[in-house]
């Protein structure tokens, strides 16, 4: 059963202790980018998710036949053909969101999760593992940020996911949005505010200076 | 007139670092020294200034829809290649960081010295390949791609080498336990973010 504890340090790892946005500084670029509203937030999540599973997988399978020397060109290679996939999907069904991520959905490939990942896990472990640590940092920075599309739309304007849950002083409610969170200073504060909240709690990762 | 135009609105406005959030990892991660940050801004200066252009001529003359027309004639017209952009364009700015590296190695070795490091990593640094998406998506012409590439650099490198400066004086700052290191510098990035917020009033 020791089998299973790996596994699950694996795939669980990544999503508090290994957060890949709040502890190893990585893919901070789209979360801060693409949360002003919920819904973009889960779907940058699930293109993520199949970009990094997919990449994490292939390069497993080819990692003892890439040469040393051209292995990040191959990489990029693997992730630009999967993100080109992602991207024709969400066109092809998710016309309106797409519009919304703009160049967001194209720099999941130079987003450093995906490459990060390829080299210092993939490039290493057989394909089932790198599978689940692929999940497992998809979840990660999905958790992070739907979290903080969550507080930028509620706070910012009142709505989740499109539904009103604080009625705006505009349409007659209570609530006086907050447009600094929609703004892209809202977006580093709420993850600094994260960030802080979340090294309290666990002290051991505390930066020291 | 319209290209000073296009570089302010690039390097101030419409920062790549601050109002895009492109190019954060290494914002982030290179922002602990003026001298690297400085190093590093330069670097995404000359790559973005090159290969902004040089995919802009690969998107008008490669991959839009007709635009092989020049070279297969008239039967070409409804070939559309833009699907290939991605790969296109990341394969380009491998290739010229590549090329750039062995040309700097070569000529000016003391330049070398001083970005060698960044320039690998700068292959993947998501504001070279935004400001080529961006140049798409705006459909600038080549003249205004070299504008909006340098612009664009400019912009980044000022955030970085300014949130570099910031972070040197905060050293000596009694910061929270849990703030400190990464936390404070989203804070503080935020506020330079809110500062640059002014120059979106201004119409160009």
């Amino acid at each position: 059963m020791q089998m299973n504890k790996d596994t699950k340090e694996i795939l669980l790892g990544p999503v508090y202790l290994k957060n890949p946005i709040t502890l190893q500084v990585l893919g901070i670029c789209s979360a801060l980018a693409v949360t002003t509203q919920l819904q973009t937030a889960i779907v940058m999540s699930a293109a993520l998710m199949f970009v990094l599973v997919g990449s994490n997988v292939s390069i497993s399978l080819l990692r003892n036949k890439i040469p040393g020397s051209i292995r990040v060109i191959t990489q990029l290679a693997v992730i630009a053909s999967l993100v080109i996939v992602a991207d024709q999907i969400m066109k092809a069904y998710l016309f309106e969101v797409s519009k919304q991520l703009s160049v967001f959905v194209g720099l999941i490939i130079t987003n450093c999760i995906v490459m990060g990942r390829a080299e210092a896990f993939a490039m290493a472990n057989p394909p089932l593992k790198s599978a689940l640590d692929g999940i497992g940092n998809a979840l990660g920075y999905g958790a992070l940020l739907i979290l903080v599309g969550f507080f930028r739309e509620l706070l910012g304007s009142g709505k989740l996911l499109g539904h009103v849950v604080l009625p705006t002083v505009n349409n007659g409610g209570w609530y006086n949005p907050n447009g600094l969170m929609v703004l892209s200073p809202g977006a580093f504060f709420i993850i600094g505010l994260l960030i802080w909240a979340q090294r309290s709690y666990t002290s051991s990762m505390q930066e020291d200076h | 007139m319209e290209l000073l135009n296009l570089f302010l609105k690039a390097t101030f406005i419409e920062n790549m670092a601050l109002a895009f959030f492109l190019g954060m990892c290494s914002f982030l991660a290179v922002s602990k020294k003026v001298d690297t940050a400085l190093g590093l801004g330069v670097a995404v200066i000359f790559v973005l200034g090159i290969t902004t252009p040089l995919n802009n001529l690969i998107y008008t003359y490669l991959l839009k829809e007709g635009a092989l027309t020049w070279l297969l004639g008239e039967k070409a017209a409804t070939i559309d290649l833009e699907f290939l952009t991605f790969i296109a364009f990341i394969a380009t700015i491998a290739a010229v960081v590549q090329i750039v590296e062995m040309a700097i190695d070569k000529f000016s070795p003391a330049l070398y010295g001083a970005l060698g490091v960044f320039l690998p990593l700068i292959a993947v640094n998501c504001a070279i390949l935004g400001g080529a998406l961006f140049m798409v998506q705006r459909e600038y012409d080549l003249a205004e791609s070299t504008v909006f590439g340098i612009g664009a650099g400019t912009g980044f490198a000022l955030a970085i080498v300014a949130l570099a400066a910031i972070r040197e004086k905060m050293k000596y700052s009694n910061v929270p336990h849990g703030l400190r290191g990464l936390g404070i510098t989203f804070i503080t990035a935020g506020l330079m973010a809110m500062g640059f917020m002014i120059f979106g009033g201004i119409q160009l």
